[in-house]
């Protein structure tokens, strides 16, 4: 069975919610009901039939044709056997509280990416804007399971509040990465700036391109991490390059002492 | 007893009686073989039978760097016991001592079994809240420091109530040194079975037991049938040609792997032949009553 098709007609002309276009909530729809969904996010109507060419298929797996950074909380609460993939850019909020099931993006993606993500995996191919991972406002913490594989660069404040799963990012990180993360684990194969780590309780960084980590990380010496190792092997189909570095001997630096102290950013030797 | 042969080794027409047993297992690695087989021969020792150790345990297989979660040399080790709750102190227990202490080691899951113990989670209190978790493909893992570096142990293992325990061949031969060579042969064959083990000196045991005794309050003792220094006498079951007796006793994950195993055995032991091996193969039972798993020999014949 053909999975199910959105191929876009035209460049949206307003942000639109994509939440309702996950495969769960697609089953037994009927292609006039699917059109007929409301999408848009102002005043002006925005149906799916509007925007997409829709071919009913095989919810498990869903195909958008053609991507806009204007498409918001795609993916959003999707939950273990689904599938959803994008040939284009997605917006704000991709695969935001996703429950598990895969995302698949090929462009780039906007802000707050995988936020309150709790399982699940999400690859982008492209960039990833700020806040990777991060809690929306007035929650405690970000992403809390998973796995997101960024093949490009990422903004600010990536694995912000991290709280359980695993980011990967392939190109450089912005400023603040893995602030005031909780638990978890972030690689980062680029360059990386500012406050890194800065309040992590008990997070694990590690950290391709090394860097100055302040005062409050300590330096623990250079070992083999046998989980490093278990990593490593469980990563070399998402990523060769964050496979090899895991594989590695890496330096220990203990931190962030100024809270927990309990996590670490680990650089190769 | 009615018998068959095969290539002149003469097989009883008997069955081995087995029971059901509590079962789990680990995967042990280390940065080398010795020493992933260090800590699994440790981890196993006094683990012999359920009577007096608590659990009946041995190595099921050696892991390449291939077949191992962290790419390291490892062992599978599998551990029996009468219920669930002493499969979990014994293996917990002998973690803790054995394994824990074995430098170099980390301890993953060996099967997915309907229940799961603690092991990890029940460890990782020796890392005086040093230790760090790490979770991965939804499975957890504890990351205790130790003076090596760190101890890694999955945070719970699976547990399955659907092993048997108890399959067993009892090998005849004329002198020890041939029943020997046909035992060893047996158990080498029944280590290329996977989910099966023979927890054994060796594999083997050479204190063959009946259920009750003369004694009060023993309820076991030695089985007098296949002493060959009682064979003139009218409870033995021995040939004349018959100088000594070796029993294989067989644990595993599942009904399937003992009857391999068993299957395995016989093949080995018959390929030998009666002149440099056995003269005969029996099976040790309590008369099909007590055990719901019986294993007939002429089933499982080559």
């Amino acid at each position: 069975m053909k999975p199910f098709l959105f191929a876009l007609r035209q460049e949206p002309s307003q942000r639109h919610d994509l939440s309702r276009l996950t495969p769960d909530r697609l089953v037994g729809r009927t292609q006039k009901e699917i059109e007929a969904i409301d999408i848009g996010t102002t005043k002006v109507d925005a149906k799916v039939g509007d925007l997409f060419k829709v071919r009913v298929g095989d919810p498990q797996v869903v195909h958008f044709e053609g991507g806009s950074e204007r498409f918001d909380l795609l993916g959003a609460k999707l939950l273990p056997g689904f599938a959803i993939h994008v040939e284009g850019d997605v917006g704000a909020r991709l695969g935001r509280g996703a429950q598990g099931g895969t995302i698949t993006i090929a462009g780039d993606a906007g802000a707050f990416a995988a936020s309150g993500m709790t399982g699940g995996q999400i690859d982008i191919g492209g960039d990833c804007g700020d806040f990777l991972g991060a809690p929306m406002a007035g929650e405690i913490f970000g992403m809390a399971g998973g796995r997101v594989v960024v093949g490009g660069n990422v903004g600010q404040r990536a694995g912000d509040r991290l709280r359980r799963g695993l980011i990967i990012i392939e190109g450089d990180a912005g400023a603040d990465l893995g602030a005031r993360a909780i638990a978890g684990t972030i690689i980062a194969l680029g360059a990386t700036t500012g406050r890194i780590g800065y309040l992590n309780k008990r997070a694990s960084l590690v950290l391709a391109q090394g860097g100055d980590f302040g005062p409050t990380y300590v330096d623990c010496g250079a070992h083999h991490f046998t989980f490093a190792r278990l990593f490593s092997r469980a990563l070399a189909e998402d990523s060769r390059r964050a496979s090899r570095l895991l594989s590695q001997k890496l330096r220990r630096f203990a931190g962030d002492t100024g809270v927990l102290g309990k996590g670490e950013i680990l650089t190769p030797v | 007893m009615p018998q068959l042969v095969r290539k002149g080794v003469r097989i009883d027409d008997s069955f081995a009686e087995a029971f059901p047993m509590s079962g789990t297992g680990l995967i042990i690695t280390a940065p080398n073989r010795k020493w992933a087989m260090i800590a699994a021969h440790t981890m196993t020792g006094f683990a012999t039978s359920v009577i007096g150790c608590g659990c009946e345990a041995g190595v099921d297989a050696e892991l390449s760097v291939k077949e191992t979660p962290d790419g390291r040399p490892g062992v599978r080790v599998l551990l029996f016991a009468m219920s669930s709750k002493d499969a979990e102190k014994q293996l917990v227990n002998r973690l803790g001592q054995c394994v824990l202490t074995c430098p170099g080691t980390a301890v993953f899951r060996a099967l997915d079994g309907e229940f799961e113990i603690k092991v990890g989670d029940a460890v990782r209190q020796f890392g005086d809240k040093w230790q760090i978790s790490k979770s991965l493909d939804g499975r957890r893992y504890w990351r205790v420091p130790v003076m090596d570096g760190e101890f890694l142990v999955e945070s719970k293992v699976g547990l399955t109530k659907k092993c048997v325990g108890g399959g067993n061949l009892l090998v005849m031969g004329e002198d020890w040194d041939t029943t020997m060579r046909a035992t060893e042969a047996g158990v080498e064959a029944i280590r290329g079975v996977e989910g099966a083990i023979t927890p054994f000196p060796g594999g083997i045991v050479r204190s063959g037991s009946k259920v009750g005794s003369q004694y009060k309050g023993m309820g076991a003792s030695t089985n007098d049938a296949y002493c060959p220094t009682l064979s003139g006498l009218g409870t033995s079951v021995l040939d004349p040609d018959i100088g000594c007796v070796l029993e294989i006793v067989i644990d595993g994950l599942t009904d399937a792997a003992v009857a391999d195993a068993m299957r395995a055995g016989l093949k080995a032991i018959i390929a030998l032949g009666p002149k440099h091996g056995a003269k005969r193969i029996g099976a040790g039972n309590y008369g099909g009553k007590l055990g719901p798993f019986h294993y007939h020999l002429k089933d499982l014949l080559p």
